[in-house]
């Protein structure tokens, strides 16, 4: 009685080895993941109003979402060679139909225009982040980074890293879902 | 990171290759061995000139971010060092967002200034450190505080040392009563 009893418990004491293993080898297998998604997904933007990053285009405040229109929000900055690689891809969003908003990180204005000048300008409106505070009030880790933001101002999806070319579709297709006020 | 020390551990390849390759050659008299010693020396200090070579020719980081100054509270204490100190402790439990295993704290990547700037003028605003902590969580999850949280999906960390503690507690206790009733 005593024995079978002793067996069992060995018995699970081995169950419970092989599935901390198992877990273990299931997590060990998963590609690392560094990517902090922003937990504003689904919720408003954050209030702000930042200064134009560039001449001749205005600045940005948190206000200019409000008016019913679906916009990507693009969060890079010059100094950013990815920035550089999307630009391609941000000019084929423009050229769909999407309106375009930026917001410019520790950027200098003759470093941005300088940036418009090399690479090409999709953005309606540029503002200046100097100290990344609408950075870190949006929830967002690095640069570039694009948010899709609907007609009353909430995010509805964040995109990390540099738009490659199978991203276009799924902006487009997030800001028509956007748009479409679901 | 890894490039110092694949390229430390590929000197000592050389060096070992050096060792080995003398000691084949030179097996005779005095002379020979004194002739054995130079040889390897000789290939000892070529062996780091190639280590050196090779480290000269890697890529440095390239100064990015280092056009605009820092924020201006990413490097300035608070006036008030009550309000330094409240800053500093929960400075030290955030996690900076590009160096992630750093605290901001420790961290001297421009978000991680930016960051503090953020912690500071908050804090210097009356703000709880807590609220602040609080500000974060709400826009980067629970991955941004050093500070352990019971949450839904925590709270087996918290319930199991417990339990377990709770047990052996229990399995002592009976055996020691086992004991007592022997005696």
């Amino acid at each position: 009685m005593n024995l079978t009893r002793l067996r069992w418990a060995l018995w699970l004491i081995v169950a419970l080895a092989l599935a901390l293993f198992g877990l273990f080898a299931l997590q060990l297998s998963r590609p690392k993941d560094d990517f902090v998604q922003s937990a504003l997904v689904g919720k408003p933007l954050p209030a702000f109003d930042l200064p134009p990053a560039a001449q001749g285009l205005p600045g940005l405040a948190s206000t200019d979402f409000a008016d019913g229109k679906p916009r990507l929000l693009n969060v890079f900055a010059s100094w950013c060679i990815p920035c550089r690689a999307e630009a391609p891809q941000l000019e084929a969003l423009r050229g769909q139909g999407a309106e375009i908003v930026a917001v410019a990180i520790r950027d200098r204005p003759e470093d941005v225009e300088a940036f418009l000048q090399g690479y090409g300008n999709p953005f309606t409106r540029i503002g200046a982040d100097e100290i990344s505070a609408v950075q870190l009030a949006l929830g967002s880790s690095g640069v570039p980074e694009t948010f899709v933001i609907d007609g009353r101002g909430i995010i509805t999806h964040q995109h990390i890293g540099d738009i490659r070319e199978r991203d276009v579709a799924i902006l487009m297709d997030e800001l028509r879902r956007a748009g479409s006020g679901a | 990171m890894s490039h110092p020390i694949l390229l430390k551990s590929s000197a000592n390849v050389i060096l070992a290759k050096a060792g080995i390759s003398c000691s084949f050659e030179g097996r005779g008299g005095a002379v020979r061995g004194w002739w054995r010693l130079r040889i390897k020396s000789g290939l000892a200090i070529l062996a780091m000139v190639v280590a050196m070579a090779i480290f000269a020719t890697m890529p440095l980081p390239v100064a990015a971010q280092g056009t605009l100054p820092p924020a201006p509270y990413a490097y300035r204490q608070l006036d008030d060092p009550a309000q330094e100190e409240k800053a500093k402790e929960l400075m030290e439990t955030l996690r900076c967002l590009t160096c992630q295993s750093q605290s901001i704290a420790d961290s001297a990547a421009p978000i991680a200034g930016d960051m503090r700037h953020q912690v500071r003028t908050r804090i210097a605003a009356g703000e709880d450190p807590e609220d602040v902590r609080q500000w974060l969580i709400e826009r980067y999850g629970d991955y941004i505080s050093y500070a352990p949280q019971v949450t839904a999906r925590t709270w087996p960390l918290f319930v199991i040392p417990v339990l377990l503690l709770a047990a052996a507690l229990l399995i002592i206790g009976r055996r020691l009563g086992a004991v007592a009733k022997e005696q």
